[in-house]
């Protein structure tokens, strides 16, 4: 529900002070015309004190009925017969007063259709701005629950991005360890634990979540464990860090959909034993980390290589800098690479 | 005694299945292979009665292998997760694994095989392919056998194909592959907005085009790149129009 214009105090104020005027102003005409200061202000205060009710009827009933499109028409009806209403109670309230006085009842004869006009034109403004002020205060509302929207559809959308986890390397792992469990019980059970370890990070809520590089590192330590267990002696890592990285903050569970997309592309492309190397590095103010993948350009074109993994990683990129350019890709020879860069705050 | 192989690229993988073959004395597991390559190879040597075989595995998948032998021996697959691969099984496989599975499961899988042995060989198998091949996944090659080399065309290397009596000859820039395929095989599996049937006998590459000369009276005929050219028919003119936006 909206709030009415007289909730606010400054609009309170000068309702008060433009009442005031009106009455003091319609004293001072009624003076003019010959009234006595007692009539006139009898009547000023009669007349003004109807029409300011009348203009809260209006202003009050605007709050729950806004006029759309055509439904303007109604309005200017209800403006008109509520001045008319005001104008016959006023005559008939001011004649009971003030008729004794002599002459009065000819000035107040006289007099009716301007005191109409001026409350019609009143009442008028008085329903525009309202019906200015409520839509405002609609729109500002809608506006909120717009930006409401938006922010929540922001967050589960990195949510899931965050979570999003290929079914392939979750059934091949709980495949591993089934073979694992019947020789190697021991290893199996170490299996279990980093493959839990792993999922665990993955459903962490809180995504504003930054890490430093070293946490991320850590975290993708566990995953590269489980793929050297499910990919025996074909897959090795190397990973270097710069020193001066080691306090710098990242997004967290950024760069494994990234290596997993590289020892992806790097193990199914090519039937040897597979190096995946990761570099990171600072430059200017950014954390770069650079993670290559050897390939086949024989028979794939790169363009493969930037599947859905890089898609997602590089929509999170977008939804939380609002830059397309962090994440790149260059081949060189055989060797795919990925740049991704980190802005620091 | 039946002859098995066992083809996955992950050791474990392999490890399960050979654990739990040693329930069946009668199977005697031939060779284990880490990729197609090994798994052709060990196929040949060994003519197996039945292999184990993995779908995602290094340069050429489990269903590539497959179309490269001439008489494929019955398959059980193995994968973790492939919802295309687990439409074409349901139609035609003996059976599939997924990963993980248990000895119960297994045995089973072995069980449907013996009962099936007499009565499904190739025919189920070449089924299979052919719906798999339908998969939009496997779209984007050509793997061929040059001599006793395996060879994989990326779709884009390909100029057109022409239809050879019982193959296809798939030409490229390093001259023609030929492969034992049907016209139609390739026109459904390949992608139909980048190659265009344009005669009963050829299916072009738009983007090989240079341009379309009229021939003879109704036909037209396509001059690639290459310099080839690929006749286009009637009809075949009115799809490539389509294609083309003309």
């Amino acid at each position: 529900m909206t709030n009415s214009p007289l909730s606010v105090i400054k609009f309170r104020i000068i309702f008060v002070i433009c009442w005031l005027v009106m009455v003091a102003d319609n004293i001072m005409v009624l003076q003019f015309f010959g009234l006595p200061w007692q009539a006139a202000i009898i009547d000023s205060v009669i007349s003004n004190t109807l029409l300011l009710f009348a203009c809260l009827l209006v202003m009050n009933t605007l709050r729950y009925y806004l006029p759309r499109g055509t439904q303007y028409i109604n309005i200017f009806s209800i403006c008109l017969f509520l001045t008319i209403v005001w104008l016959l109670l006023i005559k008939l309230l001011l004649k009971l007063s003030l008729g004794h006085f002599p002459g009065y009842n000819d000035l107040l004869h006289h007099s009716l259709s301007i005191r109409f006009s001026i409350a019609f034109l009143l009442l008028g403004c008085v329903t525009m701005i309202s019906m200015l002020w409520y839509n405002q205060q609609e729109q500002k509302e809608k506006d909120e629950r717009k930006t409401d929207a938006e922010k929540l559809a922001r967050e589960a959308e990195l949510f899931k991005l965050r979570q999003q986890l290929q079914p392939h390397f979750l059934f091949n792992s709980l495949n591993s360890i089934n073979a694992l469990i019947g020789n190697r019980p021991e290893e199996a059970r170490k299996m279990v634990q980093q493959l839990s370890d792993f999922l665990r990070g993955t459903i962490k809520k809180e995504e504003t979540q930054w890490v430093t590089l070293q946490e991320e590192l850590q975290y993708l330590q566990l995953y590269l464990d489980i793929e050297k267990v499910r990919f025996g002696n074909r897959l090795a890592t190397e990973i270097e860090t710069d020193e001066n990285t080691t306090p710098l903050k990242m997004p967290a569970l950024l760069l494994q959909p990234i290596v997993e997309n590289a020892i992806k592309f790097g193990l199914y492309d090519t039937t040897g034993d597979t190096v995946i190397r990761l570099y990171a590095a600072k430059e200017e103010n950014n954390l770069v980390i650079r993670v290559l993948n050897p390939f086949d350009p024989e028979t794939s074109s790169p363009k493969k290589g930037t599947g859905f993994g890089l898609k997602s990683v590089r929509r999170r990129l977008y939804l939380l800098f609002a830059r397309t350019d962090l994440l790149t890709t260059d081949v060189k020879q055989n060797i795919f690479t990925t740049i991704v860069k980190i802005p620091q705050g | 005694m039946s002859k098995i192989i066992i083809i996955d690229d992950e050791p474990l993988a392999r490890s399960i299945v050979k654990e739990y073959l040693q329930k069946h004395p009668q199977l005697e597991m031939m060779q284990e292979c880490g990729d197609g390559f090994e798994g052709l190879k060990a196929i040949q040597q060994h003519q197996p009665d039945l292999i184990f075989l993995d779908i995602q595995m290094p340069k050429i998948t489990g269903f590539e292998m497959l179309e490269l032998l001439e008489q494929p021996p019955a398959v059980i697959f193995t994968t973790a997760y492939d919802e295309y691969a687990i439409k074409a099984f349901e139609a035609h496989a003996i059976d599939y694994l997924l990963k993980p599975f248990n000895q119960d499961r297994f045995d089973k899988a072995l069980a449907k095989w013996s009962e099936k042995k007499l009565t499904i060989t190739e025919k189920a198998t070449q089924d299979l392919l052919e719906s798999a091949s339908l998969s939009p996944s496997q779209s984007q090659r050509i793997v061929v056998k040059n001599g006793s080399k395996i060879k994989i065309i990326p779709v884009h290397d390909v100029f057109y194909l022409e239809a050879a009596d019982d193959y296809v000859k798939i030409h490229t820039s390093e001259g023609y592959f030929l492969k034992n395929k049907t016209m139609n095989h390739f026109e459904q599996s390949l992608d139909g907005e980048q190659f265009v049937r344009s005669h009963r006998s050829y299916i072009v590459n738009v983007q090989q085009i240079t341009r379309i000369d009229p021939y003879e009276k109704d036909n037209h005929v396509a001059i690639l790149r290459s310099g080839a050219k690929v006749p286009v028919s009637r009809s075949g003119y009115g799809k490539l129009k389509e294609v083309l936006g003309l």
